[in-house]
């Protein structure tokens, strides 16, 4: 029944492709990444993973030329090799919003996606924005502050805002904080939907060793350099990896059929727990909870008549 | 009791306030959401320096050796705060510091320290014509600039990667804002002065803050108290024979602790 609300039902083309060739970084006298080699197309998942400190972060701050770098960030139409302009569009981990910002969901759109003033209303963006949220069942928070949403919510109006101007690459960084387990087996469902109906590569740095494995197409795995990469499962049995996270078993690589969200527990070198930062963690953990374990459930439905 | 309007420098003051107020009160709302609150600070404290070097280097005038002094020193700021790998609060308070420290030693030189003390606590009845209308002059500027570049500040201060992947070019924008809130604090602190500019910026778009949900109501909120506190602070002033800009800090502060308690109940 959501279905009438999707404004565009693009099959992604894969025919586009964006290719990262040695891509270097180095803050003063440290590097950071060398030689980092990438490629993705559209209509695909890449995940990137690794230890702490080793350059995820990095890497999607130098495609976005946030930092000085060296190499190349290509986008290619591959039918006949036309080079393009890329854009891109970028989901950060967390926003510098507390309780008191003065925003709401429209406010965060518009000040990304138009140049009207702010601070007049405008009717007409109002409605643009509305239909930009339909995309992620976000349309009822448009006047909402921002402080006052839940993880999950946020999580699905930065979605709407990414995917506003037809990007050719999204760059994710995965929710760490003020989102659950099941949200965040709602977030990559919604990566899964974005991946088949936009025409968009997409990459995510990726803390969450089993939903890489359930969800990404292609895994790196990056310590600096390009470690080992490949489908998830060739890079789960490679020796790099066994060497960074260690012996580790991921419940599903015997039987696949096995993977639950939930059901499962890992233990690696940088857990989760740790990375849980400041913002979101204490304003919005528990009391929305159910909140988004509904929400979860209902796109659950929506997106499983799709498939 | 004479009435207020009655001698020509209370009128000048009047529009004078009705200029400066609504232009920190818009410049302020950015402040604080960029929580750049120790910046403007810095950049008040720093106008002393500004005059000393300007006296030393022969720069006629003291407002344009503290306009030029003040633009230098917000785009050095902005660097350190770029670069620095410490915490930018403690780098800028360093920095500032310093900066005073140097124009004070300057300005004790010949023992006429004490001539400058009007400096900080300014004297808005003293204002010409000629400074009413440059002031006017950059509220206008203030105010195109907002139009143009209000969204773009917005989405830095949300997150400065996700404003790049807009598109926006961060760097230039938070130049061009330092540059813009320098221009403004120098221009104004003759009238405000040093120990009170940090508060005008600051105090109404917190105490906008404290009520508002969105951008609009922030803006709107912003600019009414601000105005609010200028035409209170100047017209008790007048009666109450105290000096101008604490009485309007005053107002502004009194009207932060309603909203607070307010919305506290409300938001």
């Amino acid at each position: 029944m959501k279905q009438a609300h999707m404004k565009k039902l693009i099959k992604p083309c894969g025919f586009h492709c964006v290719k990262v060739k040695n891509l270097g970084v180095s803050f003063g006298s440290q590097l950071v990444l060398k030689d980092v080699n990438l490629h993705v197309h559209c209509g695909s998942i890449l995940a990137v993973i690794g230890q702490n400190g080793a350059g995820k972060s990095t890497l999607i701050r130098a495609m976005l030329d946030e930092v000085p770098h060296t190499g190349s960030i290509e986008f290619k139409n591959v039918e006949d090799g036309a080079m393009q302009k890329i854009r891109v569009g970028y989901v950060p981990q967390h926003l510098n919003i507390d309780k008191s910002t003065p925003m709401d969901v429209y406010d965060l759109m518009a000040s990304f996606r138009s140049r009207f003033p702010v601070f007049i209303k405008s009717g007409k963006l109002h409605a643009e924005i509305i239909e930009a949220l339909k995309v992620f069942q976000a349309e009822d928070l448009i006047d909402q502050p921002l402080g006052s949403l839940s993880g999950g919510q946020l999580q699905r109006v930065l979605l709407s805002l990414s995917v506003m101007d037809d990007p050719d690459l999204l760059l994710l960084d995965e929710p760490v904080s003020g989102v659950d387990q099941n949200g965040l087996d709602l977030f990559y469902q919604n990566m899964v939907y974005i991946r088949d109906h936009f025409d968009v590569a997409i990459i995510i740095i990726s803390h969450d060793l089993q939903y890489v494995r359930k969800y990404a197409d292609e895994v790196i795995l990056l310590d600096q350099t390009v470690l080992a990469e490949g489908s998830p499962e060739d890079v789960y049995a490679s020796e790099a990896f066994r060497k960074t996270f260690g012996d580790i078993s991921i419940p599903g690589q015997e039987s696949p059929s096995e993977m639950q969200t939930g059901a499962i527990k890992i233990t690696h070198r940088s857990s989760r727990s740790h990375q849980a930062e400041g913002e979101y963690t204490g304003l919005y953990q528990g009391k929305h909870r159910t909140e988004d374990i509904k929400e979860t459930t209902r796109t659950a439905d929506v997106r499983g008549g799709k498939s | 009791m004479t009435s207020l309007f009655e001698y020509n420098f209370m009128r000048l003051a009047f529009a004078a306030i009705l200029i400066i107020t609504p232009l920190l009160g818009i410049l302020g709302t950015m402040v604080v959401q960029k929580k750049m609150a120790f910046f403007s600070d810095a950049l008040g404290h720093s106008a002393l320096t500004g005059i000393a070097l300007g006296l030393l280097l022969g720069i006629t005038g003291p407002s344009l050796a503290m306009l030029l002094y003040g633009l230098v020193f917000a785009l050095l700021l902005n660097a350190i705060q770029r670069h620095s790998l410490s915490s930018t609060d403690t780098v800028i308070s360093v920095f500032a510091s310093g900066s005073t420290a140097i124009g004070l030693a300057i300005l004790s030189k010949g023992g006429n320290i004490s001539s400058y003390s009007a400096l900080l606590i300014g004297d808005i009845l003293s204002i010409t014509r000629s400074e009413v209308f440059s002031l006017l002059g950059i509220l206008l500027v203030t105010v195109l600039f907002w139009c143009l570049c209000a969204n773009r500040l917005v989405a830095i201060s949300i997150h400065p990667t996700m404003a790049r992947s807009a598109n926006i070019s961060v760097r230039l924008m938070e130049n061009v804002f330092s540059l813009l809130i320098a221009a403004v604090v120098m221009l104004s602190i003759r009238w405000v002065g040093i120990l009170l500019i940090s508060a005008l910026l600051i105090i109404p778009a917190a105490s906008s803050r404290n009520i508002s949900c969105n951008m609009r109501e922030y803006h709107v909120y912003s600019l009414i108290f601000s105005m609010f506190s200028g035409v209170i602070g100047l017209v008790t002033s007048y009666y109450s024979n105290v000096a101008t800009g604490p009485m309007i800090v005053i107002v502004a502060s009194i009207i932060y602790f309603a909203t607070y308690f307010y919305g506290r109940r409300v938001k």
